[in-house]
């Protein structure tokens, strides 16, 4: 990279104001230090505590999405696109106009990123309350898989944040796509 | 029988669990990347202790953050307090959340929406 992309990238991250990004596999230590540099840095910032939470929580819950859609989507994504790339991630935390935003990027294959789809559809199509009993009724009806994950993560995200998730499904070629997740929070 | 104790960690609750006091106690920040593992040893050992509880069992969450990895963890939890309670115990959970956090007040609602055991749900300065 030349000098002048490096203060382009610069400018670019302070215009933003982003406080944090990373782009590379996703890791659970990696989720514990960029947790631990976040919760500093709120505290520093002097946020209330009720923001300092929400901000937490779905951090934690976008990271940990992608921690394990890497797991498990990077096998089936094209082999046009090195192994490496496959599984790894971008995400950003950004504080803008008084509104934390969290925004993330990865590989996922079409058939996946199709089903994610008509998930996100159906969860922008519910209010608070409808979102509550969805929750409440995923949590009692669904299952878990062997890595833990019981299908909740996006209702949740779309409760605690208050605001509706905004996405986008890139294709890349035949078989994948590069998904683009924007949470503001209230 | 042996009671458990786990120290917290940055991504882990405190586990206290008395049994002849018939105390459980969830303490701290849930979030690990996989909850299964981490929740197995107290399922069983609520199993065990549902064998020959005392009469009153008090179980105190009190949880800074979870994640719902871990909400699920934590229902199959309530569901296993649920089938010992009634027997030869009667298990009241203590639901603790910290002033003007709604989200897990809201929480404690949910799994009192839907585990038939008494919810206490109370509100604290700090957890």
């Amino acid at each position: 990279m030349i000098k002048n992309d490096i203060y382009e990238l610069y400018q670019t991250m302070e215009r933003e104001n982003i406080l944090l990004s990373f782009k590379g596999v996703v890791t659970s230590d990696l989720l514990t230090s960029v947790l631990s540099i976040m919760e500093s840095k709120m505290d520093y910032m002097d946020e209330s505590p009720k923001t300092k939470k929400k901000v937490f929580n779905v951090l934690v819950e976008c990271l940990q999405n992608l921690y394990h859609h890497i797991d498990d989507g990077a096998e089936s994504v094209d082999r046009n696109i090195e192994r490496i790339e496959a599984k790894s991630a971008l995400f950003m935390i950004a504080k803008k106009e008084d509104q934390f935003v969290i925004s993330t990027g990865n590989y996922i294959d079409r058939e996946s990123g199709l089903e994610l789809e008509r998930r996100l559809v159906a969860i922008n199509g519910m209010d608070k309350d409808e979102l509550k009993h969805y929750y409440q009724e995923v949590l009692n009806n669904g299952s878990v898989s062997d890595k833990g994950t019981a299908g909740l993560g996006m209702i949740d995200i779309a409760r605690k944040s208050g605001n509706k998730l905004e996405y986008q499904f890139l294709p890349v070629n035949d078989t994948s796509s590069f998904f683009c997740l924007n949470i503001k929070i209230d | 029988m042996e009671n458990l104790h786990l120290e917290g960690s940055a991504k882990t609750p405190s586990i206290h669990f008395d049994a002849a006091a018939g105390k459980l106690e969830l303490k701290g920040r849930s979030i690990p990347e996989n909850s299964v593992e981490f929740y197995k040893p107290l399922n069983d050992w609520i199993d065990a202790y549902g064998k020959s509880p005392v009469a009153e069992t008090a179980v105190d969450v009190k949880l800074e953050y979870f994640n719902t990895s871990s909400s699920k963890c934590i229902l199959d939890l309530f569901k296993k307090l649920e089938s010992i309670s009634g027997h030869s115990t009667n298990v009241v959970i203590n639901w603790y959340f910290e002033e003007d956090d709604e989200d897990m007040e809201e929480a404690g609602q949910d799994y009192q929406a839907i585990i038939g055991l008494k919810f206490n749900i109370i509100e604290v300065e700090e957890i």
